[in-house]
C-alpha cells in the first residue's frame, strides 16, 4: 500500500517526452499547474494550481482547485532519463498548512522504445502520510470511487 | 462528511500494523480462517493473533462467527474497500495526468 506505479508507452520520441516533463512550463501545461521557476535538482519550486490546457473536461474539474499554492522539492534531474520531486499528496484544503507534513516522492523515468518512449511514473512514501490526511482525502473525493469500491467488495466477497 | 472521516481513520490505524495487514491479506487470499489457522506459520502467539483480530474487528475490518467450538474470522469486504480507496484515488489521478501528457506529447509537434 506504499506506492503507485504506472508504466505507459507514449507515441513520441524520448526528447519530446523529456521536455514535456522536465521543462516546468510544459509540465504545467498538461498537468495543470503554473510554476514560478524551472526544475533544478535540489531546489524548491513554488507555483499555483491552474486548470490544464490540454483537456477542457478535466480543466473544468480542476477549476475548484485553481490558485492553490504548491511547493515541490525537486530531487533529481538526469537528462532524458529521470526526473523526481517530493510533494504533499492530497494537499487540496485551502486552510491547511502542509509544510510540516511528510511528502511522497514522485519519479518519472524514461526509456526509448523505437520511436516511442516508455514512461514509468512512481509515487512512493504513502505509509508516512498521516492517517487523518488519508481519511480526509478519501472523504473529500468520494464521487468517482463508489464504482471501484463495489468492484472490490464484489471481488472480496466471492 | 465528518462522519466519514471518523469511520475511516480507525481502518487505516488498524491496517497500519504489519502483522495485522498480513493477517488481513491472508484472510483475503485464503478465505475465512480460525485462530489456529491464522497462528500456524506465524511468529506471533495465539494470544497476539487474538489481540490483533479484536483490534481489526473494532475497526470493522474483520468479523467473526461461531462454527461449532471454533470461531471463524473473515474480512468485512465493504470496510476494506473503503480503506483501499485512497490509493486508488491517487492512482486514477495519475491515469488522468498520463492521458493529458499523452495528448500533449503526441499531438503537439
Amino acid at each position: 500500500m506504499d506506492r503507485i506505479e504506472k508504466t505507459v508507452t507514449l507515441r513520441a520520441p524520448q526528447d519530446r517526452v523529456w521536455n514535456a516533463i522536465s521543462d516546468a512550463k510544459q509540465f504545467g501545461t498538461w498537468f495543470g499547474v503554473a510554476l514560478d521557476g524551472p526544475f533544478v535538482a535540489g531546489q524548491r519550486v513554488t507555483g499555483k494550481m491552474m486548470p490544464t490546457k490540454v483537456d477542457p473536461e478535466v480543466a473544468k474539474l480542476q477549476v475548484p482547485h485553481e490558485g492553490l499554492p504548491v511547493e515541490w522539492q525537486v530531487e533529481r534531474v538526469e537528462p532524458q532519463r529521470l526526473f523526481s520531486f517530493r510533494w504533499h499528496p492530497f494537499a487540496i484544503e485551502r486552510d491547511v498548512d502542509y509544510s510540516n507534513e511528510p511528502t511522497t516522492l514522485v519519479e518519472f523515468s524514461l526509456t526509448p522504445d523505437g520511436n516511442n518512449t516508455r514512461l514509468t511514473i512512481t509515487e512512493s512514501g504513502f505509509d508516512k502520510i498521516p492517517l487523518e490526511r488519508r481519511a480526509k482525502a478519501f472523504a473529500a473525493n468520494d464521487g468517482g470511487w463508489t464504482k471501484q469500491a463495489e468492484l472490490i467488495a464484489k471481488y472480496l466477497s466471492r | 462528511m465528518k462522519d466519514r472521516y471518523s469511520q475511516t481513520a480507525p481502518v487505516f490505524a488498524a491496517l497500519g500494523d504489519p502483522t495485522r495487514l498480513r493477517m488481513v491479506a491472508q484472510l483475503c487470499s485464503q478465505g475465512p480462517q480460525s485462530i489456529v489457522q491464522l497462528t500456524t506459520g506465524s511468529k506471533v502467539t495465539r494470544q497476539g493473533i487474538t489481540k490483533h483480530l479484536l483490534a481489526l474487528a473494532d475497526a470493522g475490518v474483520v468479523r467473526s462467527r461461531r462454527e461449532g467450538r471454533e470461531r471463524i474470522w473473515e474480512v468485512e469486504p465493504a470496510r476494506l474497500a473503503e480503506a483501499s480507496k485512497y490509493l486508488e484515488q491517487i492512482s486514477t489521478q495519475w491515469d488522468e495526468a498520463i492521458e493529458r501528457l499523452r495528448a500533449f506529447v503526441e499531438t503537439e509537434g
